[in-house]
């Protein structure tokens, strides 16, 4: 089951099934590699249906298969041809490029430097950019974060990576108090332009501990916002937006997804930090997602194009705060929503986008949310366990079937 | 409380007081003025000699002049009278929340302000009305920000706790006990990665000294040679419980191990101004140094706490008759005839004045807009706003 979600690639791709509409088969340039002008590089979205900041690949023939995109249909993507990259090599390309452009950004964490990163998002960074912009830290998560806000409150823009999300509860306090509290506190006198990041969500059966989604806890925090990447060409584009915000930027990663390929431009490009992005236009009923359910999602997209469902997929991205005019649209349109989350049921990400959806668009709405998520268990150690506590591609079919009835 | 009380406790014990040279003159009379020619200069040794642990600590005797001990006792009398007028303030319900004073201990901020520039941090917890004030704070920006007004420091969106000062280098201002020490090290860290020669002083208290995660950022400071100065106020309660209930070794210039440490009478200004130029020319070189000053506090740990349940009455009147930091340099501003005690009394009056003119000034100051409840939630720029369903278009410009 997770393993096919590995063959589908990264190069999540998509098309109208309804009507071959020559206005969708434009040149696939990508949105957000808009107009330069004079310096200054402007990522601009459209409205639906021409989403923004997605490659799009143009397809001809028989539309009832094309819900998925497999590898190897990537061929026509922009003007030049670009590179393919694994996630990891995405992110390290943002960051790099990063550090490159601005000497006040800096790298701090563990294993960060000589070690090249536990999941070689630095590697060969400590060589370029020397042991103090690539800091090794001991293993003491609550002072290394409070000391990566502390250099953001001069002018540095430190990148803290915690090895895993789950470490991170050790620097709640910091996280909380001083990093999206302080420029509110100080009455704007202060800025914490940091990025904290870190792979979390569900392994493969690492065990209770280390398979936490942080994304629910820090939700509540004022002054903070949360992205969390899925591709390798929203990895490197949110990477790249989340260190020239000025706002503190926690971006959650993945840990099964560090290894997905994409093709993506030789350009330099941003993603923006609120927006979501439309991964397949529908017209059925809107599933929202984010990160690596995106990919069960797109599995059980495939099975329920097949069964003449046209479900409509959009990755949230935005984890804080929701992008609700994408969302607001496409439930206008559609009238029914199922949220798939990897979060737990209670408190997590579904559960605010339930209410926020409910809040808003109530009117709009033909059928209750269906919110499906992980279960409220410790992630349990044994494989077919664990496959149960998360969201699975059958399970999401079941749930479209339901609510399209 | 009140000045007349202090000036009552005023007589000239001359075993605290050993000056050891006298430059200029002997025993001139002359009138205070506050013109710059002032060259009278005196060389005092600290009442307490320093005990250093690993480094050799600094001599005893400490160079002053006349219009640097009358600014002293100008300042710190300034400070006090702003923390008894907030204590009034807080029982007149004008102040909420939580207020802790710094009344006792004034000498620190005093005395390791004049031992640095703008250009160094300084960062501590929620005892900092009077550091914002050393740093170049304003009486009305603090007294409008401690009734929550829009001329505070943070606006009035801070409150006792969250005083900040960025120009000049004062970052606060924080409420959770040794959460600070991090953030002090970042600071450090930072005038280290800019190549700045500067350093960062983190104030905690005896009660924070407990805290893990002082200990992980002096790790890494020590790891690093950040230049940053610890310093321990050590006024012998972390809020209600005694140091020897709470700490193994109280000894807290001790605890740093392989870092050095030098412990300060916090109660003489003179002292502390020494110790922390030591410290600042001692850290720009070898890394990071642990000041610990033993002080005092008079008031509870906040205005809640009666500060009575767990010391005695005789305790506080005893420090204050024998260890009183601006008693200390009023004796010697008189024994050594710098000013007339008239004089002095005239410096006291002015101070009130000037405190119950940035009373009433902030008390004019009006509360918030409520707008102001969603501004710097963000910083506008790129992926800043938190937008709603209408929005048409989004645009963002990169720096």
């Amino acid at each position: 089951m997770a393993a096919t979600f590995q063959s589908l690639g990264a190069s999540s791709s998509l098309s109208t099934p309804n009507s071959f509409d020559s206005k969708l088969f434009h040149v696939p340039r990508p949105k957000s590699l808009a107009e330069r002008k004079g310096g200054s590089l402007f990522v601009r979205s459209d409205l639906f249906p021409d989403n923004g900041s997605k490659l799009k690949v143009g397809r001809a023939g028989n539309l009832a298969v094309n819900a998925v995109a497999t590898k190897g249909h990537s061929s026509s993507t922009a003007s030049k041809p670009g590179h393919e990259v694994l996630l990891f090599e995405a992110l390290r390309e943002g960051l790099d490029e990063e550090m490159q452009r601005d000497p006040c950004v800096c790298v701090i964490g563990e294993d960060v430097g000589h070690y090249g990163g536990s999941y070689k998002v630095t590697k060969g960074l400590a060589t370029k950019y020397g042991d103090l912009r690539v800091l090794d830290t001991p293993i003491a998560e609550n002072s290394f974060t409070g000391m990566g806000i502390g250099a953001a409150m001069t002018g540095l823009r430190p990148v803290i990576e915690g090895m895993n999300m789950g470490f991170l509860l050790l620097a709640f306090n910091q996280i909380s108090n001083n990093c999206g509290m302080l420029h509110y506190t100080s009455g704007g006198q202060f800025t914490i332009p940091v990025v904290i990041r870190g792979p979390g969500g569900v392994g493969r059966q690492l065990g209770a501990e280390h398979s936490q989604r942080l994304e629910s806890y820090f939700q509540s925090i004022p002054g903070i916002q949360m992205v969390a990447c899925s591709t390798p060409y929203n990895a490197k584009g949110l990477m790249k937006a989340a260190i020239r915000s000025e706002n503190p930027v926690i971006l959650f990663e993945h840990v099964l997804l560090y290894n997905l390929k994409e093709r993506i431009p030789d350009e330099e490009y941003v993603v923006s930090l609120e927006e979501a992005e439309m991964v397949r236009p529908g017209e059925h009923i809107t599933i929202l997602t984010y990160s690596r359910m995106r990919y069960h999602v797109m599995q059980a997209a495939k099975t329920l194009v097949n069964k003449g469902y046209d479900p409509e997929v959009i990755d949230i991205r935005s984890l804080k705060p929701f992008d609700l005019f994408t969302i607001g649209n496409s439930v206008k349109k559609t009238h029914r929503v199922l949220i798939v989350e990897e979060c737990m049921r209670t408190g997590g990400i579904g559960a605010s986008l339930t209410a926020a959806i409910n809040e808003n668009f109530h009117d709009y709405l033909d059928a209750p949310i269906v919110c499906l998520s992980s279960q409220d268990v410790p992630t349990p150690y044994a494989g077919t366990l664990e496959d149960w506590t998360v969201v699975q591609p059958a399970q999401i079919v079941t749930a479209v079937e339901q609510l399209c009835r | 409380m009140s000045l007349i009380q202090l000036s009552k406790n005023q007589s000239l014990h001359a075993a605290l007081l050993l000056p050891v040279t006298n430059s200029v003159g002997a025993h001139l009379r002359r009138h205070f003025s506050s013109t710059e020619t002032d060259t009278r200069t005196l060389t005092i040794e600290t009442s307490v000699p320093y005990t250093g642990h690993k480094l050799e600590p600094p001599s005893r005797s400490v160079e002053t002049t006349q219009k640097e001990l009358l600014t002293f006792f100008r300042e710190m009398s300034l400070m006090r009278r702003m923390e008894i007028a907030a204590d009034s303030l807080y029982k007149a319900k004008l102040i909420r929340g939580f207020c802790h004073l710094y009344d006792g201990q004034e000498a620190v901020a005093v005395g390791m302000e004049a031992a640095i520039t703008k250009k160094d941090n300084v960062i501590t917890a929620y005892r900092d009305h009077c550091i914002y004030l050393a740093r170049g704070g304003t009486l009305v920006g603090a007294f409008a920000e401690l009734m929550g007004r829009r001329d505070g420091c943070s606006k009035g969106k801070g409150g006792s706790m969250h005083f900040y000062k960025k120009d000049s280098g004062f970052y606060g201002g924080h409420g959770i006990v040794g959460a600070q020490t991090p953030l002090g090290c970042g600071l450090a860290f930072a005038q280290k990665y800019l190549k700045e020669e500067h350093v960062t002083f983190t104030l905690y208290g005896d009660g924070a000294a407990n805290q893990g995660q002082l200990f992980e950022a002096l790790n890494m400071a020590a790891l690093w040679d950040l230049p940053v100065i610890l310093v321990c106020e050590n006024n012998h309660y972390g809020m209600g419980t005694a140091e020897w209930r709470a700490a193994k070794s109280p000894a807290y210039y001790k605890r740093g191990d392989y870092v050095p440490g030098l412990k300060v009478d916090g109660m003489d200004v003179l002292a502390v101004k020494q110790a922390c130029k030591f410290a600042k020319e001692h850290v720009l070189k070898n890394g990071p140094i642990i000041l610990e000053m033993d002080t005092y506090r008079y008031h509870g740990h906040s205005m809640s706490d009666p500060g009575s349940t767990y010391r005695t009455r005789d305790e506080i009147s005893g420090i204050r008759q024998e260890r009183d930091p601006i008693e200390r340099v009023r004796k010697l501003i008189l024994s050594h005839d710098f000013a007339t005690e008239k004089e002095l009394k005239d410096t006291e009056k002015e101070v009130r004045k000037e405190v119950d003119d940035a009373i009433a000034q902030a008390k004019e100051s009006p509360m918030p807009d409520p707008s102001e409840l969603f501004t710097n939630v963000f910083v506008k720029g790129l992926g800043a706003d938190a937008f709603g369903v209408d929005r048409k278009e989004i645009r963002t410009v990169l720096p």
